[in-house]
């Protein structure tokens, strides 16, 4: 199945990327062709098998309910773009 | 002891020197810096030296080893590669979404080997988020292979393997979600092991692929890696994936004899993929494993080809949704005047994530997006599955896995990166181990024009005992792992 630009861009638009122009049919190219290598799995015979997302079969635990770590806003903010009173600050969302 | 002798001794060496006095923790901390500041010029391997912070906790490792309360890594020199996070020192995993990154805590990891009483010398280069086999996507820039300068050191944790093999510390941790220990340790010269997914936590490590992801020694010995494994391993409960499992004592049954052990040798790795030096000196290797009693026997792994394709699937798509986290908001870079939140989430990630990085959260969202789930991820954990039961299987009649650790030795600069197909080979002997979550040891096993090449021993689930075992047996056979690089661009 061949890639064509617009299929990357509304890729790139589900990964909130933003693909230049210019660098389009370079980034198309490469995607191509890593879904080509990836194609190779067709030719294997899955039919009935499990999928593993997990090497051990894990299944997450869950720990008690309990409040474990004291706030550290302030600590955790100070590695962020923009904070004002305490919160993160992002543009404006509802005009 | 030599200044030369000091920088290329083991750690378990240096935990003598320091126990009998004859060094301290300072003299060998500023044998490092003065190391670092001699080479990491041109090497380019530290990315971040805690020159005055290192002296202070090599202070403190003297008082206790004076008062006896030291224990095997007391005042031993370490590099974190910059994936770990570490309290009030920049972790940017290498990339300029993370450039001003300065984590308020540490990794599991770091703080287990902090209390292990290691002196934390700085942060090592890597591919930017681990994604890469050369260390060159890092906005760092390259680093340099000691052996060769002119050549890649191998990657993701690049830095940590040419730090190492430069004399920078003896000790230097690394992570490996596709062979990102293995490879860049077989590359330089050094040991490098990934334990079995879930012995060590991951916690505060920058996550790349939750089910791949491992974090593992770098060390110029496998006496030195069961050492540093110690101190790193165990269940974590700010980890819910990390292993709830006794740990052995890994150093315990490093001198038992290795004889009556069988060594699977997979057909599948011993072909066009592998370069004929290579396969040379892997088989030297394994006469050496022979002579010292243990039995070689053909198995397969029939998926090993279709591991890379399995690989490229699952890898992204489990990046793509932990990259999903950088958006601009809480961490990380932040485009200027953004006009609108879908502007501010674009424009940061498209700025802040280098080339390969995008590329493979591209492919990832691809193959996790309607329409394309079962043909491309279903698919790829249903063809893991199949990976992991041919190591089951070949489990039945061997103790051990061995083969390369990479299809050839360290290539030159730029050879490689403008073809990520080719660089996605690199891995081919070290990324189905991750998939089916198997502990995998890479040791020095003799040197193709200068070059090292490093041999990988592949265990069954938790049993990195046997593969160090097998390692430290090797070791005492041989002398590939004292040699020392010559720090010389040798192909020019």
């Amino acid at each position: 199945m061949p890639t064509i630009p617009a299929d990357v861009l509304s890729v790139a638009q589900l990964a909130r990327l933003r693909i230049d122009e210019t660098a389009l049919d370079d980034v198309t190219d490469r995607f191509s062709r890593t879904l080509e290598l990836v194609a190779q799995l067709e030719e294997v015979d899955t039919e009935g098998v499990t999928p593993m997302s997990n090497p051990h079969d894990m299944h997450q635990r869950l720990r008690a309910d309990m409040v474990t770590e004291s706030n550290q806003r302030e600590a955790l903010q100070k590695t962020a773009p923009a904070v004002a009173d305490g919160f993160f600050l992002v543009p404006k969302v509802i005009d | 002891m030599a200044q030369e002798a000091l920088t290329y001794a083991s750690a378990t060496e240096l935990s003598i020197s320091l126990k009998t006095a004859e060094i301290s923790s300072v003299e060998l901390t500023e044998a490092c810096i003065d190391a670092i500041a001699a080479h990491n010029g041109t090497v380019n391997a530290v990315v971040t030296l805690c020159e005055e912070s290192a002296l202070a906790e090599a202070k403190a490792a003297d008082l206790k080893l004076r008062d006896g309360s030291a224990g095997p890594l007391t005042g031993i020199p370490l590099l974190h590669k910059d994936i770990f996070c570490t309290r009030n020192v920049a972790t940017t995993c290498a990339s300029k979404m993370l450039a001003n990154f300065v984590p308020p805590y540490d990794a599991t990891v770091v703080s287990r080997l902090r209390t292990a009483g290691t002196v934390m010398l700085g942060k090592t280069n890597m591919d930017e988020f681990a994604m890469g086999s050369s260390t060159e996507t890092s906005v760092f820039g390259v680093t340099r292979n000691p052996w060769d300068l002119n050549c890649v050191p191998g990657g993701s944790s690049g830095g940590a393997a040419a730090a190492v093999a430069a004399g920078f510390a003896p000790l230097s941790t690394g992570t490996d979600t596709g062979g990102s220990i293995r490879q860049p340790a077989s590359l330089c010269g050094i040991t490098g092991l990934k334990p079995t997914y879930g012995r060590v936590s991951r916690l505060g490590i920058i996550a790349f692929a939750s089910s791949l992801d491992q974090a593992g020694p770098m060390t110029r010995t496998v006496e030195d890696a069961a050492l540093m494994l110690q101190a790193m391993s165990g269940v974590d409960a700010g980890d819910s994936t990390s292993a709830d499992l006794d740990v052995p004592d890994f150093t315990a049954g490093l001198n038992q004899p290795i004889a009556g052990l069988k060594i699977g040798i997979p057909r599948e790795y011993f072909n066009h993929n592998l370069d004929q030096r290579v396969a040379n000196k892997i088989h030297e290797a394994l006469n050496e494993l022979v002579k010292e009693g243990a039995e070689l026997v053909d198995i397969d792994l029939p998926h090993t080809e279709q591991g890379i394709a399995t690989y490229y699937i699952i890898a992204p798509a489990e990046a793509s949704t932990n990259l999903s986290r950088y958006d601009g908001v809480r961490f990380g870079h932040r485009c200027d005047s953004p006009q609108n939140l879908t502007d501010l989430y674009e424009r940061s990630r498209s700025e802040g994530f280098g080339e390969e990085v995008q590329r493979r959260i591209l492919v990832g969202t691809y193959a996790l997006s309607a329409g394309f789930y079962d043909a491309y991820f279903k698919k790829a954990q249903q063809v893991r599955r199949l990976i992991s039961e041919d190591f089951q299987k070949a489990f039945e009649r061997c103790d051990v896995i061995a083969g390369p650790a990479a299809p050839g030795t360290a290539f030159p600069l730029g050879a490689k990166s403008d073809d990520p197909l080719a660089m996605y080979l690199e891995d081919i002997y070290t990324l189905s181990v991750n998939l089916a979550g198997l502990p995998g040891l890479s040791i020095p096993a003799g040197f193709i024009d200068g070059m090292p090449v490093g041999l990988q021993l592949i265990g069954r689930s938790f049993d990195e005992a046997t593969l160090l075992k097998m390692g430290h047996r090797f070791q005492l056979c041989t002398n590939h792992h004292r040699a020392t690089p010559t720090m010389t661009g040798v192909n020019q």
